[in-house]
């Protein structure tokens, strides 16, 4: 291996083609956009596989030192790139997935407008991930995380002519920008107590100081679990993601299902030496997680809509995420985010074809009986729907069941972190497996709708969460159901067998494995190793786990395919339950009573009205009529009369005169 | 020997006719004709000071006023002039244009 890795150009080449794209791309033909889009991201993708693949001649961490960005007295902080077993793990995901959702993104969006805008904005993506993934300090983390909010305003609101995408997109932007408010104040202590922030520099002095316990750790702690909080959809601010499903697709694939909301749990991970010193900021941050698993999962039993349904999922996939990292089981934690960017990416895509296959419908209440009709999709989802569920050999089983172990074992919180992580993948395996009877068997409902109602039609009768990604017209085609095309499919295969072996980088020596992920990400995560446990416990809890899973399945398959009345019955005897999941807790109204409406009220009268019109612009105005009053008074005075200007001049003559008089008067005597 | 508060009250009583000349009168030429009688009176008080103290400073004063109106006359009556041509009138209280 050379010296240099020049890691660089892994982020740098992304943002050449959001140059290109974004500037010159409305006039380039369509070949070409994509051409450009997919080079710019299969480079840094052969790279990092290359650096990969010559891992071993690499002495990690590697830092690679680009200039210095801010050079004061005591403080300094530089364009640091570093690469260390995280970020490996972390480059791999984000070039790999981000590829072959580029690839799927080619045919999903062939028939939209702003094709070359859809493909810059996912470029630009690229290059702030890969900018936060390979910062070695807070300050360039930021500017990464910044940027993927950024990206992830542009693509949720990529269909901006719609009012809702358009809310979204600020929606989004907003409630992160809450977050980013703690990472900030995080930062600002960093710098007061270490002097630096650089990771390196900040670790290697609280290594030196065992006695440092609590304090402004756990401050620190905490406000970084707000940013990550706001980054990864947990609770309180996990209300941004919902929405986020108006931008299309492949965006909710890639930004709000595999890379850019794990961003949160990276940072935790990252920042784990800050966060072993804190047992509160710990409990906090596996409460949370644990907290925000159950509840995203509840809300995820009852919707309709299916990207709702993966959003929801995917909050609750990233609650289980904080739930290991709050038990210190970071390594699990990257584990879990590693399968979870196979299937979840895979599960929004299979989602996007089924979607593109019924031109634009969301509804799963009409789909149904798909499973003939697209079968590779059908396949490849099924995959990805054993995987999340946690289903032997599927890679979702060992993530999980690694985190639900380690959490069991945890000394702090344990067996009741343990438990509710069970119940949630039971929900999760039942609304998971909701999702699939509804969309793949069945009646047909979508068939005669589609024959029958063509275009507006669909959104005329349409209910209430049905949402159409743009003009029907354009995305029905004339013959009806049909599989996509290859390009979107080779991505879903692909995702499909990653999501099958994909855990099996981390099999636990317990089930005859090696744990490879673990091994390799423990010297950095968890260098005083793991728990201690023994096999007996480890295989029980994999059984009860996996029971779990297949009692969640045995229920969807009763609601939803043995019985599809029951359901019905059911939530007519639970309305108040039902209605409750329905609205998602009335969380988004009880922010908007208690957040939104105060704030707009303050902002609209006690700012706006009493503050910028009285005081501030009374101010400006109130001088300047105060001049013009002035003036409209002694303009009189310019009559335009030469003998009034002559005895305004005698006059004030005459008042020098007798004041000069009087003044040398009193002045002399 | 005429003591020098003749020519002051002299001089003041040609300046007073001179103010209330300028300030009553509204032919143009009238009101320029007061202005040199104001001018006029002044000099006297200078010739007047400068006999009495015996300095000659107040007669050369005497006679940069007198180039001064000179100078002034030169062009007061110019504008007096092109201000008759465009108005055919000299009468002031007509001459008001310039006002808002």
């Amino acid at each position: 291996m050379t010296s240099s890795l020049h890691l660089w150009l892994i982020p740098l080449v992304p943002f050449a083609g959001f140059l290109v794209n974004g500037l010159l791309g409305r006039k380039l033909p369509k070949s070409i956009v994509s051409a450009v889009a997919l080079i710019a991201t299969a480079i840094p993708f052969v790279q990092v596989a290359n650096v990969w693949f010559h891992l071993s001649g690499i002495s990690l961490p590697y830092i690679e030192h680009l200039g210095t960005w801010i050079q004061t007295g005591v403080f300094s902080a530089g364009f640091d790139l570093q690469l260390d077993h995280l970020s490996m793990v972390m480059l791999l995901i984000v070039t790999g997935v981000g590829f072959l959702i580029h690839i799927y993104s080619v045919g999903y969006m062939a028939h939209e407008e702003g094709y070359w805008r859809f493909f810059a904005y996912l470029n630009l993506f690229m290059f702030f991930m890969l900018t936060l993934v390979l910062a070695e300090n807070f300050l360039l983390m930021f500017v990464g995380w910044e940027g993927v909010g950024l990206a992830s305003y542009l693509l949720i609101g990529f269909y901006f002519l719609k009012k809702s995408a358009a809310d979204a997109g600020k929606k989004a932007f907003i409630v992160n920008r809450i977050g980013d408010f703690g990472f900030l104040l995080a930062m600002f202590l960093l710098v007061q107590h270490f002097g630096t922030l650089s990771f390196g520099d900040i670790f290697a002095q609280i290594t030196q100081h065992p006695e440092w316990q609590g304090g402004v750790l756990t401050a620190i702690a905490l406000f970084l679990m707000l940013g990550a909080a706001g980054k990864s959809a947990q609770i309180p601010l996990y209300i941004w993601l919902p929405d986020a499903m108006e931008g299309p697709t492949p965006v909710s694939a890639l930004i709000h299902a595999a890379t850019m909301v794990t961003a949160g749990v990276y940072m935790v991970a990252r920042t784990h030496v800050i966060y072993d010193r804190s047992p509160l900021g710990l409990t906090v941050v596996a409460i949370i997680g644990a907290a925000t698993a159950f509840f995203a999962a509840t809300i995820g039993l009852v919707q309709t809509d299916i990207k709702r349904v993966l959003a929801y999922s995917t909050i609750s996939q990233l609650g289980y995420m904080f739930l290991a990292c709050g038990v210190t089981a970071y390594s699990a934690g990257i584990f879990h985010l590693v399968t979870h960017a196979f299937f979840k990416a895979l599960l929004f895509l299979a989602a996007g074809s089924v979607i593109h296959a019924l031109g634009g419908e969301q509804d799963m209440r009409v789909m149904g009986g798909l499973w003939r009709k697209l079968p590779i999709t059908f396949w490849t989802m099924t995959a990805a729907v054993f995987a999340i569920c946690g289903l032997p050999p599927f890679a979702g089983f060992f993530s999980k069941d690694e985190i639900l172990y380690l959490a069991y074992l945890a000394p702090n919180g344990g067996k009741v972190f343990w438990f509710v992580g069970l119940v949630t993948a039971f929900l999760t395996a039942f609304y998971m497996f909701r999702l699939w009877y509804l969309t793949f068997f069945g009646e047909s409902r979508a068939q005669e709708r589609m024959l029958s109602e063509h275009g507006a039609a669909v959104h005329a009768s349409s209910t209430s969460t049905l949402v159409l990604e743009a003009d029907p017209n354009e995305r029905v085609h004339s013959h009806g159901v049909h599989e996509s095309p290859w390009v979107m499919l080779v991505p879903l295969i692909i995702l499909g067998i990653l999501s099958l072996v994909g855990g099996w980088i981390g099999v636990p020596p317990d089930l005859r494995g090696h744990n490879e992920i673990g091994h390799f990400l423990d010297p950095l995560l968890n260098p005083k190793g793991a728990f201690e446990g023994s096999n007996q416990l480890a295989l029980t809890l994999a059984i009860v786990s996996t029971l779990t899973a297949l009692a969640g399945w045995l229920l969807a398959h009763i609601f939803y395919f043995a019985k599809p009345e029951l359901p019905v019955k059911l939530a007519a005897q639970l309305r108040g339950l039902y209605a409750l999941l329905l609205n998602k807790y009335w969380v988004d109204q009880i922010y908007g009573a208690i957040i939104v409406t105060p704030l707009l009220l303050i902002s609209r009268y006690l700012l706006k009205g009493l503050i910028d019109t009285g005081v501030i612009s009374g101010a400006t105005y109130g001088s300047a009529y105060t001049t013009y009053g002035f003036g409209a008074l002694v303009q009189r005075i310019q009559s335009g009369n030469i003998r009034s200007y002559a005895g305004w001049l005698a006059l004030g003559a005459a008042v020098l005169l007798i004041v000069t008089y009087f003044g040398f008067t009193a002045h002399f005597h | 020997m005429v003591p020098i508060s003749y020519y002051l009250v002299l001089s003041a009583i040609l300046f007073s006719i001179g103010v209330a000349a300028f300030l009553i009168k509204r032919n143009i030429i009238s009101i320029f004709m007061s202005i040199e009688l104001m001018l006029n009176a002044v000099n006297l008080t200078f010739v007047a000071f400068a006999h009495q103290w015996h300095q000659v400073s107040g007669q050369i004063f005497v006679f940069f006023v007198m180039v001064v109106a000179a100078a002034e006359a030169a062009v007061g009556l110019a504008i007096i002039i092109a201000v008759f041509r465009s108005r055919n009138t000299l009468n002031v209280d007509q001459v008001d244009l310039m006002k808002l």
